[in-house]
């Protein structure tokens, strides 16, 4: 068993762009929570789930998405270098001068290049470079590289977590690798108690294009709850509430038209009881998260949205802070607990 | 690996000590005196009283990067850029100062930007760094207004090439490493001298503490042989060999001197290719017009991707450039050519 920090690090540093995290952040989760779970297994589109047992009855999901954004490579230029496109919505200011790993046969490292200052105008230096214009220089012969890459590789930008102050971390991949972090934390905490609800606890792919992998999810396993736990923008110099919310301030319970009223009131209610500190969002439009597609599959869900503070989004930096991860497994850890022998049928009655 | 340890090291404008220090370690067996001086030049000397043609190498040990200009209210640090095109500062790992305290420079999210926004340069003064400090007082403990940043960018080999921070201009500092090591028989002085980045500073005065009858300036310059640069726009061409300098916007070098580098070349069967620019300057800016004029010739190693803190060098040319610079000066100390 390794520390939920520990594993949060792992999770960060492996590789898992939307659509592809089978390449390592499935296997690394799938792991962990085989510890922790009654069952574990993968489904078609790759999502992990881990199912804690109960009577049956009713159940609630939890999920968190695994998957990051990165890039896939579109084509070949002479001279070792590859074009690509994004895969989610990248910065494309934040991609200069990065260092990355094609993963074709096999890991390709190169480097994001840029024009250098001595031949750009001042008119260009005002301008952000463009995505379409970028390249991955490899250093390798044109030859080497059509062997070892393919066109549809994906390319991550080399990023190893670092830790800042006050229990901060900074990495690629938070957005939502700490959301499996909390998933975790609770399940440790869970999988030695008695509770008549089912817990499934599901990593889900492909979130970062729209959310695919909860969809299918929540459709095979019909929870009578699904939370998702995701992150929204912490506070920064250029970021002010409402839209930033308070590093460390706890788990922000969202409330919007991708979250069912009951839950949402149910969760605040879990967070004033148990004295979990926790902040307040207001979601009116599509939540970007897993909530936007588990409230619609089958026949729907009673959705939720937990989120956490996060700087930096999209970047390969990303910071978030470790009490605010360890606050969110606590909420849910106790609403699952809060949750035991009552009739959900009931509860979420509108 | 010299080269890896040279670069890993940090040395901002003002603040050359660990590459100083990594130079004093290695060259002490090999020179019969060094100094340093009161800007943090380090010079030394190799047969110290050898008669006949006395040649100086000079590099710069200083990189581009930030320096920390102020500590905000929330503990976020604001920064000046020394070199440094501000778009590529976006999204990095840094270290301040000596003790090399961890940050990263943040930027809005995508998501809280309109369209415009997007596709508009961040300024220096939009950036700052982000140590995870809660408060202004936390920061103060571990950074002051005036400490030095560096990027944090680890020495990697793929490929053919090379890929470090600041191998503008530590494969200089190499070069005239190597070249004290080997047993030169003639006068030589090492010039390796501080705040070349910020205008060419710490030359002026090694200008003036050496007398040589002919300065090499080794430098790290641009190769912009890249996908989308224009042919004639490259600059230098990667794997073409070291690149010799005929002008600058601060020195036009002596076309005899060129003429004896490329000889030495030719005979050696060492590949060599001009710079095809004027941008840029070097410290030869100074030394040609010290004590009444001194002849200096120019070497530089291309880099691509120079001033940021993924600069690439090709390895084919960075063994060239160490053995032009010997052979150059082996012939230069036996009176083989001019």
């Amino acid at each position: 068993m390794v520390t939920t920090k520990e594993f949060l690090i792992s999770l960060c540093n492996s590789t898992g762009v939307a659509g592809f995290e089978f390449q390592q952040t499935a296997g690394l989760v799938s792991d962990a929570f085989r510890e922790f779970c009654d069952e574990v297994w993968t489904d078609t589109l790759g999502n992990v789930i881990g199912h804690k047992k109960g009577k049956g009855k009713f159940s609630v999901l939890f999920s968190a998405h695994m998957d990051e954004i990165g890039l896939m490579v579109s084509g070949y230029e002479k001279g070792g270098f590859l074009r690509f496109t994004p895969i989610g919505g990248y910065d494309q200011r934040s991609l200069v001068a990065q260092e990355v790993y094609v993963h074709g046969k096999e890991d390709v490292y190169g480097i994001i290049g840029v024009k250098p200052p001595h031949i750009t105008t001042a008119e260009e230096a005002k301008k952000a470079h463009k995505i379409e214009d970028m390249a991955v220089d490899t250093g390798l012969d044109d030859e080497k590289l059509k062997e070892l890459v393919r066109i549809g590789d994906v390319i991550t930008l080399k990023r190893e977590v670092v830790e800042l102050r006050n229990e901060s971390i900074a990495g690629k991949a938070l957005d939502d690798r700490a959301g499996i972090a909390a998933l975790y934390q609770c399940m440790k905490d869970l999988h030695k108690t008695d509770c008549d609800i089912d817990v499934y606890y599901v990593a889900s792919t492909q979130e970062e294009i729209g959310a695919k992998g909860a969809l299918t999810a929540v459709y095979e396993l019909k929870p009578d709850i699904a939370i998702a736990l995701d992150v929204c923008h912490g506070l920064t110099p250029d970021v002010a509430e409402p839209k930033g919310k308070k590093m460390g301030g706890g788990p922000v319970i969202s409330r919007g038209i991708n979250i069912h009223p009951r839950v949402f009131e149910s969760l605040v209610k879990t967070a004033k009881d148990h004295y979990i500190p926790f902040q307040k969002e207001v979601l009116p439009g599509p939540s970007g998260t897993d909530a936007m597609t588990m409230q619609i599959a089958g026949a729907g869900t009673a959705s939720g949205v937990i989120s956490f503070p996060l700087k930096y989004m999209h970047t390969s930096v990303e910071v978030m802070k470790m009490k605010d991860i360890m606050l969110t497994s606590k909420l849910i850890s106790n609403y699952v607990l809060d949750l035991c022998g009552k009739d959900l049928e009931e509860m979420l009655c509108l | 690996m010299l080269i890896k340890r040279l670069t890993d090291a940090n040395g901002l404008p003002g603040f050359e000590c660990e590459v100083r220090e990594i130079i004093k370690e290695e060259i002490k067996p090999y020179v019969d005196e060094m100094y340093t001086d009161r800007m943090g030049n380090l010079i030394a000397v190799k047969n110290k009283n050898k008669a006949g043609r006395h040649i100086a190498l000079s590099a710069h040990m200083d990189e581009v990067g930030l320096c920390v200009s102020h500590i905000d209210k929330d503990g976020y640090i604001r920064f000046h850029s020394w070199g440094v095109d501000a778009r590529i500062l976006p999204a990095k790992i840094v270290r301040i100062g000596k003790d090399r305290v961890v940050g990263v420079t943040g930027t809005k999210a995508i998501h809280l930007q309109d369209p415009e926004e997007r596709t508009k340069a961040l300024p220096v003064d939009k950036l700052y760094i982000d140590i995870g400090a809660e408060s202004k007082e936390e920061a103060e403990k571990l950074v002051e207004p005036g400490d030095f940043v560096a990027f944090d960018s680890e020495y990697v080999e793929f490929g053919n090439k090379v890929k470090a921070k600041a191998l503008d201009d530590r494969a200089g500092c190499l070069a005239i490493i190597e070249m004290l090591k080997s047993d030169y028989p003639h006068k030589l002085t090492a010039c390796f001298v501080v705040q070349e980045e910020v205008g060419l500073r710490g030359s002026i005065i090694s200008a003036y503490q050496i007398d040589a009858d002919l300065v090499l300036n080794l430098e790290g310059t641009i190769a912009a042989d890249t996908m989308s640069i224009k042919e004639h726009q490259t600059v230098n061409i990667q794997g073409d060999g070291p690149s010799i300098s005929m002008i600058d916007r601060t020195s036009i070098y002596l076309k005899k001197y060129i003429d004896a580098l490329t000889e030495v070349a030719d005979k050696n069967g060492i590949p060599y290719q001009f710079r095809r620019s004027q941008m840029g300057g070097t410290d030869a800016a100074n030394y040609h017009v010290a004590h009444g004029g001194t002849p200096v010739v120019g070497l530089a190693v291309p880099c691509r991707y120079i001033h940021s803190p993924v600069s690439i060098v090709d390895k084919r040319d960075l063994e060239n450039f160490l053995k032009l610079t010997q052979k150059f000066v082996f012939a230069y100390g036996n009176g083989e050519i001019l």
